[in-house]
């Protein structure tokens, strides 16, 4: 379990000064995934190093399973990164870099062996145990970035954006891959990315940072379906805002219909802005029954699985209504035609602003 | 149009390619010259000399001798003419490398840490610790060397504060001695040691050495087992461009060693002057180069096999 504690941390001194986190606390538990999702520049790197150790905070303490880390140098603490690029010793073979933390930490010879092709099988790359680490390829050294990280069962590992430089096909693979080790080794896994699916499809939970803060933690289903701000549900998947009036646990939007919300902590009677997935609008005929909203289409993108209409409210505010595409249909949507919109019972989020 | 379909494949690109030879020739050619009536050219007239009989008065006369190789490193009893070991060169030889050697490691221990403080400044600052490392050589080589011997002679600066401290009684002898002559070259060669090691740290990416951290590694385990390692291919180059000058150094020598502490360099020009043997002169040099040149095959080994396995 990793405790962070009221942590800021500030760069620089006087008009240079750069507060990278500010009075952020989170408590990470015994193996879970856990992901720092947020723009660059939100600070979710710097928190990474902290944990890891390469920079002191400023302010704040950093507890790993109750004993508090925050002053120990990185090789004093049971945590191994997966850096961004790897970091890879190129003047060493793949199984070289593997064995480099158990030689650190003086292990038997017999059981470094052991170990070293332990983590190869575990990690696929039996077969090039011998090779230079510039021979392999960009994701064979992310095998072996992860296999040295690995070796020594850290307590936690800790990955920074560990899957940006490969390319989606592997990458798609090394994000099933990344869940099965952290299931097979039961290790904590703190996860940094900018990448919101990813972060939506691996984590058990997911801190959502900008500007040096936490905006939201939950776990994926939480933070998709009920992002507490217009940030996290802006930075995560697509989103609809529009404007309405609560009053007494529903919501009167302006463009029509009411709709029964469970209004976050803190919000207000009045006026209130409330996300809306395209996914659960819906088109209708107009006057259709159930049909909340009227509304002119303004575009239509096909992308292959989906068709996202691009639609303007009778209040002028846009909207979009995304839906799977069927076998055989399509073409009927008509720019410029009037059309009905049914929205999802239970899909009106009302956000903090 | 006909001429253009009687074209054989690969005609044109042959045609490109050889083009591209010439011009690569006529490029090549001013270099070439210059290597061969400056560099080349001496150096046969070198060999050739040092199988000759010297002349009374300097020169040679064109009479084939093995005498001028002999005496590198034998010479012949004044009494009975046996051959007997040339004890005074062999001292020289002896000297020379023992110093350079002397020279390459304290430029190492000092340039090392200044070429790491050098690369670790923020990008700004470093032109201006650069910029401080090359102005020495802005001065003539033999005027900073008499201002070593400033520093070194008996009322010297540095004897003279040791002195007023009351750290010693009386001047140390430090001019024309070994040490003056490892202290001036030191001096003399420590941009040449600092400059390619900065170079090397300047490509080290730090990650690897945050990496070595994380993966448990102390400061110096870091430092033995990732750095060290990757910025060898500077410190082995600043070794021997500090090494092999240092072997064939004439004027710190002649200027802090006096007449006594000859190196190898002095030696050889003492055969082209006062000693008037210009096949020992001619053999000595060759002689000189074949070491530098050992030294580099030696490097060229090292850096080749560091490629090939790692």
């Amino acid at each position: 379990m990793i405790e962070i504690d009221k942590v800021t941390k500030t760069f620089g001194a006087g008009d240079a000064a750069f507060t990278a986190l500010r009075d952020v606390s989170v408590t990470i538990r015994e193996n879970e995934f856990f992901t720092l999702l947020g723009p660059s520049g939100c600070g979710k790197t710097t928190l990474l190093r902290l944990i890891a150790g390469f920079e002191p905070p400023t302010i704040g303490a950093i507890r790993l399973s109750g004993r508090d880390i925050t002053r120990l140098p990185p090789n004093q603490r049971p945590v191994n990164t997966v850096f961004q690029n790897y970091a890879l010793f190129p003047h060493m073979s793949v199984a070289g870099n593997i064995a480099f933390g158990l030689e650190m930490l003086g292990k038997p010879k017999d059981e470094i062996a052991k170990t070293v092709d332990e983590m190869l099988r575990l990690v696929r790359m039996e077969e090039l145990k011998h090779r230079k680490t510039s021979e392999i390829s960009g994701g064979q050294q992310q095998r072996v970035a992860l296999a040295r990280a690995l070796a020594p069962h850290p307590e936690v590992l800790l990955l920074d954006e560990p899957l940006s430089a490969l390319d989606l096909k592997l990458r798609k693979e090394m994000q099933i891959e990344l869940k099965r080790l952290q299931s097979e080794t039961g290790i904590t896994f703190v996860f940094v990315t900018h990448d919101q699916e990813e972060a939506l499809t691996m984590s058990d939970r997911i801190a959502v940072m900008s500007g040096g803060r936490i905006l939201q933690i939950g776990n994926p289903r939480e933070i998709y379906e009920r992002p507490s701000e217009r940030f996290v549900a802006n930075f995560i998947g697509e989103s609809n805002f529009l404007n309405g009036q609560l009053s007494a646990g529903s919501v009167t939007l302006e463009a029509g219909g009411t709709f029964t919300v469970e209004p976050p902590q803190g919000v207000a009677d009045g006026k209130v802005s409330v996300l809306i997935r395209p996914e659960h609008v819906t088109l209708a005929g107009t006057g259709t029954k159930g049909a909340a909203l009227t509304a002119t289409v303004e575009n239509v993108v096909y992308s292959g699985e989906a068709t996202v209409a691009h639609l303007k409210l009778t209040t002028g505010e846009a909207i979009k209504a995304r839906a799977s595409n069927q076998p055989g249909a399509g073409g009927a949507l008509e720019i410029g035609a009037q059309v009905g919109l049914s929205v999802a019972p239970g899909a009106v989020t009302v956000l903090v602003d | 149009m006909s001429e253009q379909a009687t074209y054989r494949p690969g005609e044109l690109e042959a045609e490109a390619q050889a083009a591209d030879n010439r011009n690569r020739w006529i490029l090549a050619l001013p270099a070439v010259v210059i290597i061969t009536l400056a560099a080349a050219g001496p150096l046969l007239v070198m060999v050739v000399y040092s199988f000759l009989t010297p002349g009374d008065y300097g020169n040679v006369v064109w009479k084939f001798s093995l005498e001028g190789w002999m005496n590198t490193l034998v010479q012949r009893d004044i009494f009975d003419d046996t051959l007997i070991w040339a004890d005074a060169h062999l001292s020289i030889f002896w000297r020379s490398f023992s110093l350079s050697l002397i020279t390459t490691v304290l430029t190492l221990i000092f340039g090392v840490p200044t070429a790491w403080f050098i690369a670790t400044r923020p990008p700004g600052k470093r032109e201006f610790w650069l910029f401080l490392i090359t102005v020495p050589f802005w001065t003539n080589l033999l005027v900073r060397t008499i201002a070593i011997q400033e520093l070194l002679r008996s009322e010297g600066v540095i004897n003279l504060i040791l002195l007023k401290l009351g750290i010693i009684d009386a001047p140390i002898q430090m001019m024309f001695t070994n040490f003056a002559i490892g202290f001036g070259m030191t001096y003399v060669y420590l941009p040449l040691m600092v400059l390619p090691v900065y170079a090397a740290v300047d490509k080290l990416d730090f990650r690897l050495v945050e990496a070595a951290h994380d993966l448990y590694a102390g400061r110096w385990t870091a430092f033995r087992r990732v750095i060290l390692p990757l910025i060898k291919p500077g410190i082995i180059a600043g070794s021997i461009l500090v090494f092999i000058p240092s072997l064939g150094a004439y004027v710190t020598p002649r200027v802090l060693g006096g007449g006594k502490n000859l190196m190898f360099g002095n030696l050889i020009e003492l055969q082209f002057g006062q000693g008037r043997n210009w096949p020992l002169g001619a053999a000595l040099s060759l002689m000189l180069m074949a070491a530098v040149m050992i030294a580099l095959m030696w490097y060229v080994r090292v850096t080749s096999r560091e490629q090939s396995d790692g």
